[in-house]
């Protein structure tokens, strides 16, 4: 693939914090906090900014939540953007992540100067069990979803998979909770913020889907998320419009990959190698069977080439990745190649993905502790890459401990179940 | 389910009485006299159902669901690249050609499981229940069931299992279910 003509920036975010309901306000002005926050940090008002935006994408996943068809437009009208452009993007879990994509296609193809993404979903209009229900539609109605439909039983196949092929534990996987919690108990956005939580206390939260606990599993919620994307043209009538300097963040590689709706179906063949891997590493592996997610690997290569990194663990300064579940985290660190295929359990216990390790990965908390409204959550993991690469850290969460010093390259990863489509960003300092 | 809950845990999961659906219907709520109290008005709460009742069709799959009510497991086979669907594909999903059906051994291994303890709304009441991916001799892709007979600490990977056939079909992927062989 040739590298996009033109460079894009992500210029400014907002999130409205994700919480387990908000029955005070509808989708629409809940979308609308964190666009007013975004529009607030640019310095530019709404009036002024809707002479320069070109338009916007919509993200959110699911129609079954609100039982309302077209909830796109109702946030474009609501933000006040009508009749500019607008479409949305649907993905699953990595609609966010797809979305993101989307506005930067919009800026870097030249068809848009300056793009909105948006993205939302209000999960709490139905009972938990009835949520999960519905979340699992996202999986094969004919053979899959009648015989269990259930997405933490389909992650937990994956991760006994996992477990038996490189011998990863349930302790690692207890060990990504404790660390996802701790982070966030720093981040006003997250939701559960547990400093000091331990392997026994996961282990014996109750059991969801063996070797599955409630803490090994991200929550449903209500929330959103907004990001502003622009050229340099963009820039230019960003800077013009408002009233105080801001920064820049340059998008720097973008990736996607998919697999088979039905775990069933994906094939049990070679790796997919990337830079300093050989096939002898990988002699009796068969992949990516159901234990690694394909789509993750095809998509971190591609941005990878893009942004042109060799040894992501070294060049990277922190992740952003989708942890709906522990063993997600894990999987994804191989995907990514962070390590090597098997080596995911170890990393989690080497320290290297704490804060203040050599790469650390969701330093915000992940979906684990701030929680999962799907067409939000790839969007605010751009948000908080955003903020990082900025180091404004201290400005919006109110306090510097999970600023990683000198943050030059991070890396955002969005991920629709069951690993069928990824999508990978990679954000650098400008 | 196993082991005592930390101390921790115990206040996350809080103890508290279900919640559900079958509250009081309410014709009328109060109104300030005052309109700009309305902002501190709570939010109002409305229910509505919401059923359907879908004519799903299995079009090109439909052979397998026949096959189950007859007690016989078929999977599909591309004629040119002789690749093996354990779960049946219409289309080969590397040559792109019309896959032949075939039918499936009625005995093969637990590829990976797990057991639920909780599911979605539908399945609620049957949980516990293992869902097992089971892997054929001779055959490239796995096939999704329920595996009866076996609690979580009796699975294992490699575990030999056979089909067993609801008498009475209802024509859904759950006529068979395997148990240990």
């Amino acid at each position: 693939m040739q590298k996009p003509q033109r460079p894009v920036y992500m210029v400014s975010g907002g999130v409205s914090k994700f919480t387990k309901a908000r029955p005070d306000i509808t989708f629409q002005p809940m979308v609308k906090e964190a666009y007013d926050y975004a529009l607030q940090d640019l310095g530019i008002p709404h009036k002024k900014f809707f002479e320069i935006v070109d338009g916007s994408v919509a993200s959110y996943f699911s129609d079954h939540f609100q039982r309302q068809l077209m909830s796109g437009i109702m946030v474009q009208d609501y933000l006040g953007l009508c009749p500019k452009p607008s479409h949305r993007v649907e993905g699953g879990g990595a609609t966010g992540g797809l979305c993101f994509q989307e506005a930067w296609k919009s800026v870097a193809s030249g068809h848009m100067d300056i793009c909105v993404a948006y993205g939302f979903e209000t999960m709490s209009h139905v009972q938990t069990w009835k949520g999960n229900e519905f979340i699992a539609l996202a999986s094969d109605v004919s053979f899959d979803y009648p015989v269990g439909g259930f997405y933490s039983g389909y992650y937990a196949m994956m991760v006994v998979r996992h477990m038996h092929e490189f011998g990863t534990t349930v302790e690692q996987m207890a060990k990504v909770s404790i660390k996802n919690h701790k982070n966030a108990f720093w981040n006003p956005y997250a939701q559960k913020r547990i400093p000091d939580l331990t392997v026994e206390d996961v282990r014996s939260s109750p059991m969801v889907a063996y070797p599955l606990t409630r803490l090994d599993i991200c929550v449903m919620s209500d929330g959103a998320a907004v990001c502003i994307l622009a050229s340099d043209e963009g820039l230019k009538k960003l800077q013009k419009a408002s009233r105080q300097s801001f920064k820049p963040v340059k998008i720097t590689g973008i990736g996607r990959g998919t697999d088979a709706m039905r775990m069933a179906d994906r094939p049990h063949g070679e790796v997919i190698l990337i830079p300093r891997e050989k096939p002898s590493d990988y002699k009796k592996l068969k992949y990516p069977g159901v234990h690694s997610f394909r789509a993750g690997r095809t998509a971190g290569k591609m941005a990878y080439e893009m942004a042109g990194i060799l040894e992501p663990i070294e060049e990277l300064d922190f992740i952003e990745l989708h942890d709906a579940y522990t063993s997600s985290e894990i999987q994804t660190y191989e995907d990514l190649g962070l390590c090597k295929y098997g080596e995911g359990g170890p990393l989690v216990e080497s320290g290297k993905v704490e804060v203040g390790g050599q790469c650390p990965v969701n330093p915000s908390g992940g979906l684990i502790a701030c929680g999962h409204p799907v067409g939000a959550t790839g969007l605010m993991q751009a948000v908080f890459a955003h903020w990082q690469l900025q180091e404004t850290i201290n400005k919006h969460f109110g306090n510097g401990k999970l600023q990683i010093k000198n943050a030059k390259r991070g890396l955002i990863h969005s991920h629709a179940g069951t690993g069928t489509y990824v999508t990978v960003t990679i954000m650098e300092k400008v | 389910m196993p082991k005592k809950m930390t101390k921790k845990i115990k206040e996350i999961e809080e103890v508290k009485m279900e919640e559900v659906l079958d509250g009081t219907v309410v014709y009328n709520v109060p109104f300030p006299k005052d309109l700009k109290d309305l902002d501190k008005l709570a939010p109002i709460i409305i229910k509505f159902p919401y059923h359907t009742d879908y004519i799903h069709s299995y079009g090109q799959d439909s052979p397998f669901f026949a096959g189950l009510t007859n007690k016989r497991l078929l999977g599909t086979e591309c004629p040119k690249c002789k690749y093996r669907y354990a779960t049946p594909k219409g289309h080969c999903m590397y040559c792109g050609t019309k896959a032949k059906w075939f039918e499936l051994p009625q005995v093969g291994r637990i590829h990976t499981w797990t057991t639920c303890y909780f599911g979605s709304e539908e399945f609620l009441p049957e949980c516990p229940y293992n869902l097992i991916l089971v892997e054929f001799e001779g055959v490239d892709t796995l096939f999704l069931s329920r595996l009866i007979g076996a609690e979580e600490k009796d699975i294992k990977i490699g575990m030999k299992v056979k089909a067993k056939f609801k008498r009475l079909s209802k024509f859904k992927p759950t006529d068979v279910y395997f148990v240990p062989a």
